[in-house]
């Protein structure tokens, strides 16, 4: 279940299995049969590292998802729970520990932190009267879950909010304490570049940790050349873009989740013979989603475009590999036929599945007129918004009022959709003329409601909205110097990383792919440009460690997105490795995979309003 | 012979699964059908043959892996609901997946930590790692007391900091001292470790004035953004608002207090507090917009108690689907075009009168007002909204959103062609005015701007696409047929 994490440049599975290993032997500690109650928001991450059987060859017999009032009833000597660090959970946790009934036999409460211990919790559990009833209290460190063969993540959703709105450092502390996970399972980093005031800070907290312990080094011969750490805040661009890969539009549209998505079931719905009658299934289709399934590895990263043209090239070769039965004449070649059927079977369901997905996102995105006027079709709407960010991402008009944003907010179309097509106008202006910054606020408050005063109010801090406070706007510099906008973008047959959006290289990206060639000094000026300062540092490896490079041998990178990476840029670093004289590979790691709604919705104070 | 066994039998010896061709020059979505149907040519061919092989992995129906962790939370659940029942579930059993291939390395994350790995090989790992034993952190509960034997009060800031961190016993009550006290907090705020900085905060907050706490802190921005975080945790909203004013971050105060009204339910409390914060320092902007704010909810308190009680026609012909509290600003114009047309400007409740106190912009205004009156059909209202009078006394038809847009909001409220035709004329430009016409199927308006373009050859098309001897096609017969008019082409 895991062996897509092995076939990568860097076996991540090393980083899950240390990470299973420690779940067993916390899971022994608590001796006997145990019931684990789940803050549901961590069963996600964790099914990225274990299963279930996992947990049972442990002695583990129930499991529950923690909810207030009693615990329900289970004969176990160990009640274990898993959660985050949060003070809610822990009033939670002092109300089952309260209302455990007396007269049954005792059960023995433990608490396993996920990723850190916290004396905030402790206090409150003490607080609460609760805290000596548990007899173990530990944390789990979980800093960088393995996502797929080349990616890492910390699953930290509130990651960009604390470092740039509310100057938190929490999470790049975790994030300094999980690149030493690394570098003490991969060997020391040698090199280290950095852009942005975060990069800085854990960079400096890495070097400040290897220091203290001077002396004694890993005798682990590097798996990495380079980490590339990058803040968020220096791109604020991209992720505010509609990501165009296919991969990237299920994330727009249906919102991907520990590698996880929900779809409409109805182009999922199985006839089988004898079941025509059966009512269609309500209940979203859920699937999993990584390169463990051949055909999704294949076409994850295609431009959308791309992908209606693989589905059917895959198409033809399973059914050719079906007609083969016709060919097979002796038993040995029937033998043969039938051995191959599971493997055959499973590629004809994953091709089921692209094609039904495919075909849910061609109904939202394709750009063919539509026949009605009104009401107006999700594509017209889709195709509208495409055209705006364009024009914005080429830098036309982007200093007066657009009469898109303008409409969309007369419609009342989902308050996310207007402040990330404002912010993105604002990102490529340089900030907005005060005119019609105002302009904009009025419509969203009157239209949205005044609360939403503390929302722009976040977006400003974080610098995703701004006035405009010198007439020189510099991103037309950083467009043409880091080749931002590419007119022709090859979508069916990439030659560069802006076939991700259709004709935008993102600005994380081309930063990456300029610093392995020709270097940083050649774009110093736009540099200088970006938020915070650019850095190299370098850790001095002991002898017998150096590597020796073969000739042609690639080199790796690690690359940090501090605050989010979303999967179009994923999918361009992927494209880099790929690409025959590159020369680098890239693994990548980030706080949390974003994309524009779910960075926004995590700005937004009243985040549980959908609107 | 059984059904399977038939079925079988076709499988291998008809052909009635063809293959099919597909054109590879034609890179197009249409693929995704042809896709679809090679999925269910082959759909059938081998279900459940392989319903025992170990290389596919089960999926029940909402996704998960048979054996995931939600999965067994679902599963623990679904047993507990129907407990005693032996009723199968409709999951699978569940099967034992194969031990993955195990790999060689045979330490943990914690084991590098704690240093308890037995590969030899590995000693020196735990070594190069700082904070050697993170995992056992704070002090360890309900230990006997014997095992805090190395415990000794005297420790300075460093050696207690570093005790914290690997959580090993502790007493911060030796540091009396205002000095020592920031020693303490330096040292924390320099091991980057939140954990341990939140604890020493949380023992200077207990030790200290608030006066002397705040002053220091002012000068040391880490160990402030923490304090601030560790006050925003705990909900400690007075002492945060304090913070604030004494450092001189008004603005922020203004809006954290304001933000305090979400959490409000009750209307008139929720009115009350806004009222309190009319007063915060904001920026001259939010200042305007808290007004408003608060002005709005007050009137929709006044409309809401008078609504509540109201059945005149329009309440019992429409009746009110939700109060109208709470809502923004835009949506209670509509709903006071909706409900209130034609009150006189006095009244709270009264279209005019909302749009002046909360300077609606004109276009706003127009948009939601021909909203409301054209979703209650009132043609003649629309009619009203759309003049204007000239200084020469003349009216004339003017729409601050185009025509375009009247036409098709007219047309999504189900306005009769006659109306729709009226608006249509107004369009300006030619060619958007015929393909509304065509959309709408408003034939006299094609003609007319056909015939006003003098198009014969346009014309000849759309007659083309008519129904022959309908009224239009005579229409447009007797038209091309005119020896009048000079046409273009």
């Amino acid at each position: 279940m895991a062996a897509h994490l092995c076939y990568g440049r860097v076996n991540l599975n090393i980083l899950r299995e240390a990470a299973r290993k420690d779940l067993r032997e916390f899971l022994d500690k608590c001796a006997g049969s145990k019931a684990i109650v789940w803050d549901e928001y961590l069963t996600g991450p964790f099914g990225l590292i274990a299963q279930y059987s996992l947990l049972k060859e442990h002695e583990v017999e129930k499991m529950f998802t923690l909810k207030a009032g009693r615990l329900p009833p289970a004969d176990v000597k160990n009640i274990i729970f898993f959660v985050r660090p949060r003070l809610e959970l822990m009033d939670i946790i002092a109300e089952n520990v309260m209302s455990e009934d007396k007269m049954q036999s005792p059960r023995e409460f433990n608490i396993l932190f996920v990723p850190r211990r916290s004396m905030l919790c402790e206090q409150r559990l003490k607080e609460q009267g609760v805290l000596g009833s548990f007899t173990n209290i530990d944390e789990y460190i979980l800093d960088l879950i393995p996502y797929d063969g080349d990616l890492l993540s910390m699953e930290c959703e509130s990651a960009f909010r604390e470092c740039y709105l509310e100057n938190d450092q929490t999470s790049l502390y975790h994030t300094a304490k999980g690149l030493m996970t690394i570098q003490a399972l991969y060997g020391t980093i040698p090199q280290i570049f950095g852009k942005g005031e975060c990069a800085r800070h854990v960079a400096n907290m890495m070097l400040r940790m290897k220091r203290e312990f001077a002396g004694s080094q890993t005798q682990i011969l590097p798996v990495f050349d380079t980490l590339l750490l990058l803040d968020r805040n220096v791109d604020l661009l991209t992720p505010l873009a509609t990501q165009l890969t296919y991969e990237g539009l299920i994330d727009e549209i249906y919102g991907i989740t520990n590698g996880y998505v929900k779809l409409p079931p109805e182009k999922f719905a199985q006839k089988k013979q004898g079941e025509g009658g059966k009512d269609l299934p309500t209940e979203p289709k859920k699937l999993q989603l990584n390169s463990a399934e051949e055909l999704y590895a294949e076409i994850r990263d295609k431009n959308f475009n791309a992908v209606g043209a693989a589905l059917s090239k895959k198409a033809k070769i399973i059914s050719a590999a079906f007609e083969e039965r016709h060919n097979a004449k002796t038993v040995g070649e029937i033998k043969q036929f039938v051995s191959q059927l599971p493997h055959m079977q499973a590629a004809r369901s994953s091709l089921a599945n692209h094609t039904s997905i495919a075909e849910l996102i061609k109904d939202i995105t394709s750009n063919v007129l539509p026949t009605r006027l009104l009401p107006p079709l999700a594509s017209e709407t889709f195709f509208d918004n495409l055209t705006v960010e364009q024009e914005f991402m080429t830098g036309v008009d982007t200093d007066k009022v657009n009469t898109y944003i303008e409409d969309c907010i007369a419609q009342k179309d989902p308050l996310i959709k207007i402040l990330r097509l404002v912010c993105m106008q604002s990102v490529c202006n340089n900030g907005l003329k005060q005119k019609v910054l105002d302009y904009y606020k009025r419509e969203i408050l009157q239209t949205y409601g005044y609360e939403y005063i503390l929302t722009l109010n976040n977006l400003e801090k974080t610098g995703l909205l701004k006035p405009q406070t010198t007439t020189r706007n510099n991103y037309p510099t950083i467009r043409k110097t880091l080749k931002l906008w590419m007119e022709d973008a090859n979508e069916q047959n990439p030659n560069d990383i802006s076939y991700v959006y259709s004709g935008y290289a993102p600005l994380s990206v081309r930063l990456t792919q300029v610093l392995a060639r020709p270097g940083w000094r050649s774009i110093e000026e736009v540099l200088k440009m970006l938020p915070g300062p650019h850095f190299e540092e370098r850790q001095p490896l002991p002898t017998g460690l150096h590597k020796k490079r073969q000739q042609g041998e690639n080199r790796t990178t690690l690359v940090f997105f501090l605050g989010g990476v979303t999967y179009a840029e994923i999918a361009a670093l992927r494209f880099l490795s790929q690409m025959e004289e590159g020369g680098t590979e890239y693994i990548i790691a980030t706080t949390k995979l974003i994309n524009g709604t779910s960075w926004i919705k995590s700005l937004m104070d009243k985040p549980e309003v959908n609107i | 012979m059984n059904k399977g066994k038939a079925e079988e039998d076709d499988y291998w010896h008809s052909s009635k699964y063809s293959a099919f061709t597909f054109d590879d020059d034609d890179y197009d979505f249409t693929k995704l059908k042809e896709s679809q149907r090679a999925v269910n040519s082959i759909r059938g061919l081998v279900e459940d043959d392989c319903e025992d092989d170990e290389d596919v992995e089960k999926v029940s129906w909402s996704g998960e892996p048979v054996g995931s962790i939600l999965w067994g939370v679902k599963e623990t659940a679904s047993s507990l609901r129907t407990s005693g029942d032996t009723q199968n579930h409709g999951f699978p059993k569940i099967q034992h997946n194969p031990p993955l291939p195990r790999q060689s390395s045979g330490y943990s994350l914690s084991s590098l930590f704690k240093g308890k790995n037995k590969t030899s090989s590995f000693s020196s790992l735990l070594d190069s790692l700082p904070d050697t034993s993170m995992r056992v952190y704070a002090p360890e509960l309900r230990k006997p007391r014997s095992e805090y034997k190395d415990y000794d009060s005297d420790w300075n800031s460093e050696e207690t900091i570093r005790r914290m961190r690997q959580g090993k016993a502790y007493s911060l009550e030796n540091f009396h001292s205002l000095q020592e006290k920031l020693l303490l907090l330096d040292e924390a705020v320099s091991s980057h470790n939140s954990n341990v900085i939140t604890a020493v905060l949380i023992f200077l907050k207990r030790t200290l004035s608030k006066a002397i706490l705040f002053r220091e802190l002012a000068e040391r921005e880490v160990a402030l953004r923490h304090f601030i975080h560790l006050l925003k945790e705990t909900g400690e909203q007075r002492i945060l608002v304090e913070l604030l004013k004494k450092l001189g971050r008004m603005e922020d105060m203004a809006l954290l207090q304001y933000k305090e009204h979400i959490s409000i339910k009750d209307e008139n409390q929720r009115k009350d507090f806004l009222k309190t914060c009319l007063s915060l320092p904001f920026s001259p902007d939010d200042s305007t917009h808290v007004q408003d704010h608060y002005m709005l909810l007050e009137r929709q308190i006044i409309i809401e108690a008078n609504d509540k009680r109201t059945d005149t026609e329009i309440f019992k012909k429409h009746p009110r689907k939700a109060s109208i509290l709470n809502m923004p600003i835009i949506t209670t114009l509509y709903y006071s075009c909706f409900y209130h047309y034609g009150e006189s400007e006095g009244t709270f409740s009264s279209p005019a009168n909302i749009r002046k106190t909360f300077r609606i912009s004109e276009k706003q205004y127009f948009l939601t007002a021909l909203g409301a009156r054209a979703k209650l059909k009132q043609w003649s209202d629309v009619d009203r909204l759309c003049n204007t009078t000239n200084w020469l006394g003349y009216t004339k038809k003017k729409s601050p959103i185009g025509f375009q847009r009247v036409v098709e909001i007219l047309h999504k409220n189900g306005a009769p062609l006659q109306v729709l035709q009226d608006y249509m004329s107004l369009v300006d430009n030619t060619e958007v005015r015929v393909s509304l016409a065509q959309k709408f199927k408003c034939h006299d308006i094609v003609i007319n701007t056909y015939k006003e373009l003098k198009d014969r050859q346009q014309l000849i098309v759309y007659q083309s696409k008519l129904e022959r001897g309908s009224p239009e096609y005579q229409v447009i017969d007797e038209l091309i047929h005119s020896l009048n008019i000079r046409w273009k082409n």
